[in-house]
C-alpha cells in the first residue's frame, strides 16, 4: 500500500511540476538511475485471481530488464521499469495501459495475459501508437499494429498439438474446455483440421471458468471412448477435472490427455501426482536443453529461488524485452513505430526458446514442443515440429476469407 | 444412447442433489425462520473447505475426512453464530440492508482467502477409501461420490429427527410457527435465531468438506454453488426442509438428464427454464410452508 502511495505520490508530482518546470521531474529521474533513462511499462496482474500466473512473467520480464541495464542498457541508456498493477480486471488494464502510455510517456509496456485484457488494451495502445508486446499463447483471430505477439498462434500450439496426436495414430477426439473466447476458437480450429484430415471429434464440452462439477462431461467421455482428449480447461477446473477423471477411473495413463494451458507453474500447483502422464503443448519447457536456457533457469533460480520452475509464459516475457531492444538497436530510435518496424525485420536471435524471430503478421516464428508430465512436474520432451513454425493469426483453414496484414 | 450413460447419468444427478442439499439447507434454516438472505452462505463453504485442508495436514490418513467434517461442522457452526451476533441479528429488520451487509462480508472473506491461502487452490487428497470406484456391470460409482449422498442423507435424517425430537428442537419449530407467542412464552427467540443459523453454517462447513473431496478449494468455491442453492431454496419453497430436499435432487436430475441430450453448458440454461416454468405455475415452490413468519 505504501509503495502504492508513493508511486502514485511520484507520478502526480512529476505529472504536475512537468506544467511548471519540465526539468524538475528529469533531475529526479537521474538521481535515482544514474544516466539517462527510456521508460518502459510492465504491466500485469500483481493481484486478483491471474497473480499466480502473471507475477512470474513479470519477474522474468524484470530479469530481462535487471541483465540489459548491467550490460550497459539500450543505446546508452538505462531501462527504467513502470511496473503497473492490472488487478486481474480488463478495465483496470487499460486504464493502466492509459497510464502508462500518456501520463508516464513509456517507450513500449510489457503485458497481459488473458484475452480480454488483450482486448481492452488494444484500443489503448492503437489510439496512443504504442506498442505492447504479449506474451501468452492465445486464440489468434486479431490482427493489430500496436501489439507484438510473441505468444503462440493457433498453428504453433494447437497444430502441434493435433500433428502429434495423428503421428500417435489417434482417430477420435474429445475436446473439453473452459466457456471462453480461447478455448472455443482453438477447437473450432482443431474441429475444422480433425475432419479435414477424415478424423473424428466424438464430443465437445464446457464448464464455465472456475466450474467444478464435471460428473456430466466425465459420463460423456466415458460413453464416447475418445482415443484422446484436447484439454483447454484453465485455472483450477483443471484439477477438479483431473480428480474426478481418477475417481471414475480414467487416469492419464489410460485416456490421453493433451492440455494446452498447463505448464510447469501449473502442474506444480495442481499436485504433480495427479496431472502425471498427461501431455501438454507449448513452444519452451523448462527441460529444453540448449546453453541459453541452463544459463536462465540458473539466473532465474539464483534470483527469486531455487525452487522457482520456468515456464512458456514467463520466457516469452523474457524474450520480448531483448527483441525489443535489438529492434531499438537496429531502428537507432525508440519511436514505436519504427522499432515495430526493425522488429518484424530482423534475424533471429538465439534465445531459451531457440532461434527466434517476428515476422510481418507481428508475430513470432517459434518451434512447437509435446512434453509428456513426470511425477515431479518437469516435462519431457517427446516431440518437437520438424523447423520452427511461421505464425497464422488466422488460420487458413477455419478463416479463409482472413488475412493479417500489417503495412 | 446406451443404458449405462442414462443409469450413469441417473446417479449423476443424484450425486449433484445432494451436494445441493447440504449447500442449500442452511440457507433454507435461516430464511425459514428469520426470512434472511445470507450472501455469505458460500463463504462458509469455502470455509469448511479450507478447514478441511488444514485438518488433513494436521491428521493425514484414514481418519482425516471425518475428523475434518466435524472440525468443519463446529468451525462453521461458530462462524455462523459470530457472523448472526455481530451483524444479521443487528439488521434484523432491513432485509435488503441484510443483503448488502452479508455480501460484504462475503467479498471480505473471499479476499481474506485469497491473501491467505493464495489465488489459486488447495487441494484435499481423499483418503484411500474414498478414492476408486464400485464396478456394477459396465457403471461404475465412484465412491466419493457415494460417501457425499450418504453425508447428505445423515445430514437430513438427523436434522429431521433433531427438530421432531429435541427440545431445542421444539423451541426452534415454536419460534418458527408464532414467533410472538413464542416469544410470549418464554422462548428466547433470539437464541433461537442464533442457534439456527449457526446450525445451518454448521451444515455448510460440512458441504464445503464434501466439495474439497471433488475440486480444489479456492477463494471462490462457494460462489459457483450459491446461485443454485438459492435457486434450490426458492424452488422447494422458501424454509421447508423437506421442500429443499426435493428441489436440490429435482435440479439435481433435470440438469443430468438435459446434459443427455444437449451439451454440458446448454443443460444449465435448461435447468434454469425448467425453474422458471416451474414457479410459474406453482409460486409457492415444491411444499408451501404456512408460518406467521412469511405471512405479513
Amino acid at each position: 500500500m505504501m509503495k502504492l502511495l508513493n508511486r502514485r505520490a511520484i507520478t502526480a508530482l512529476m505529472v504536475g511540476t512537468a506544467l511548471v518546470a519540465a526539468g524538475c521531474g528529469k533531475k529526479e529521474e537521474t538521481a535515482e538511475a544514474g544516466g539517462e533513462t527510456v521508460k518502459v511499462g510492465v504491466l500485469h496482474s500483481l493481484s486478483g485471481t491471474m497473480a499466480i500466473s502473471e507475477v512470474t512473467v513479470k519477474n522474468s520480464t524484470m530479469m530481462a530488464i535487471d541483465e540489459i541495464n548491467a550490460a550497459g542498457g539500450v543505446l546508452g541508456k538505462k531501462i527504467e521499469a513502470v511496473v503497473e498493477d492490472g488487478a486481474s480486471e480488463p478495465a483496470t488494464f487499460a486504464q493502466k495501459a492509459t497510464k502508462l502510455t500518456e501520463s508516464d510517456k513509456v517507450a513500449t509496456v510489457f503485458g497481459g495475459w488473458t484475452s480480454s485484457s488483450r482486448k481492452a488494451m488494444l484500443p489503448v495502445f492503437e489510439k496512443t501508437k504504442n506498442l505492447l508486446w504479449y506474451p501468452v499463447q492465445f486464440e489468434g483471430n486479431e490482427c493489430s499494429p500496436n501489439i507484438m505477439y510473441s505468444g503462440a498462434q493457433p498453428n504453433q500450439q494447437m497444430l502441434p498439438a493435433l500433428a502429434w496426436a495423428k503421428e500417435k495414430g489417434y482417430k477420435t477426439y474429445f475436446l473439453v474446455g473452459s466457456d471462453y473466447v480461447f478455448p472455443r476458437t482453438a477447437n473450432l480450429i482443431a474441429t475444422k483440421h480433425i475432419e479435414k484430415d477424415g478424423l473424428k471429434v466424438v464430443g465437445e464440452e464446457y464448464q464455465a471458468l472456475g466450474g467444478t462439477e464435471f460428473s456430466g462431461v466425465i459420463a460423456k467421455i466415458k460413453a464416447a471412448k475418445p482415443d484422446v482428449i484436447f484439454n483447454t480447461l484453465n485455472g483450477d477446473s483443471n484439477v477438479a477435472f483431473f480428480k474426478q477423471m481418477a475417481a471414475a477411473g480414467m487416469t492419464p495413463d489410460k485416456v490421453p490427455i493433451m492440455s494446452l494451458s498447463i505448464a510447469e507453474e501449473e502442474a506444480l500447483s495442481m499436485g504433480p501426482e495427479l496431472v502425471k502422464g498427461s501431455y501438454a503443448a507449448w513452444n519452451y519447457f523448462q527441460t529444453l536443453e540448449s546453453p541459453e536456457n541452463a544459463k536462465f533457469i540458473a539466473a532465474y533460480q539464483a534470483k527469486y529461488g531455487a525452487d522457482k520452475v520456468t515456464s512458456d509464459p514467463m520466457m516469452h516475457g523474457y524474450v520480448d524485452v531483448y527483441i525489443w531492444k535489438a529492434a531499438v538497436e537496429k531502428a537507432g530510435s525508440f519511436d514505436p513505430a519504427a522499432v515495430r518496424a526493425a522488429a518484424v525485420t530482423l534475424d533471429a536471435i538465439p534465445t531459451p526458446l531457440g532461434p527466434v524471430k517476428f515476422i510481418a503478421n507481428n508475430s513470432l516464428v517459434q518451434t512447437g514442443y509435446i512434453g509428456e508430465l513426470d511425477a515431479t512436474g518437469k516435462f519431457k520432451v517427446i516431440w518437437s515440429s520438424p523447423a520452427p513454425i511461421d505464425p497464422e493469426p488466422y488460420d487458413p483453414t477455419t478463416f479463409p476469407d482472413k488475412k493479417c496484414v500489417i503495412s | 444412447m446406451d443404458a449405462a450413460f442414462l443409469q450413469g447419468q441417473v446417479f449423476n444427478g443424484l450425486s449433484v442433489g445432494s451436494i445441493y442439499i447440504l449447500a442449500a439447507l442452511g440457507l433454507a434454516l435461516s430464511f425459514g425462520l428469520m426470512r434472511v438472505i445470507n450472501m455469505a452462505h458460500g463463504e462458509i463453504v469455502m470455509f469448511g473447505g479450507y478447514v478441511a485442508y488444514l485438518t488433513m495436514t494436521v491428521v493425514p490418513g484414514p481418519l482425516g475426512i471425518p475428523v475434518a467434517m466435524f472440525a468443519a461442522f463446529v468451525a462453521g457452526g461458530l462462524m455462523g453464530a459470530l457472523l448472526e451476533t455481530t451483524l444479521v441479528s443487528r439488521l434484523a429488520d432491513r432485509p435488503l440492508d441484510t443483503l448488502l451487509a452479508t455480501w460484504g462480508v462475503s467479498l471480505i472473506a473471499q479476499q481474506g482467502a485469497r491473501d491467505l491461502f493464495g489465488a489459486t487452490g488447495v487441494s484435499v487428497q481423499a483418503p484411500t477409501w474414498l478414492q476408486g470406484a464400485v464396478e456394477v456391470g459396465n457403471m461404475s460409482f465412484p465412491w466419493a461420490r457415494l460417501f457425499i449422498i450418504l453425508v447428505a442423507a445423515l445430514a437430513l435424517g438427523g436434522l429431521a429427527l433433531f427438530f421432531k425430537t429435541s427440545r431445542i428442537g421444539l423451541l426452534v419449530r415454536a419460534s418458527n410457527q408464532d414467533r410472538p407467542t413464542a416469544s410470549a412464552m418464554g422462548v428466547s427467540v433470539r437464541l433461537v435465531d442464533m442457534f439456527v443459523f449457526a446450525l445451518g453454517s454448521a451444515v455448510a462447513g460440512v458441504a464445503g468438506v464434501v466439495l474439497a473431496l471433488l475440486g480444489p478449494v479456492t477463494p471462490t468455491v462457494g460462489q459457483s454453488y450459491i446461485v443454485t442453492a438459492f435457486l434450490v431454496v426458492i424452488l422447494g419453497g422458501l424454509g421447508s426442509i423437506v421442500g429443499t430436499t426435493i428441489a436440490a435432487v429435482l435440479i439435481g436430475l433435470v440438469s443430468a438428464m438435459a446434459q443427455v441430450f444437449v451439451d454440458v453448458s446448454f443443460a444449465q440454461v435448461v435447468t434454469l427454464v425448467f425453474v422458471i416454468i416451474f414457479l410459474q405455475f406453482r409460486p409457492q415452490g415444491v411444499i408451501a410452508v404456512r408460518s406467521r413468519a412469511l405471512d405479513d
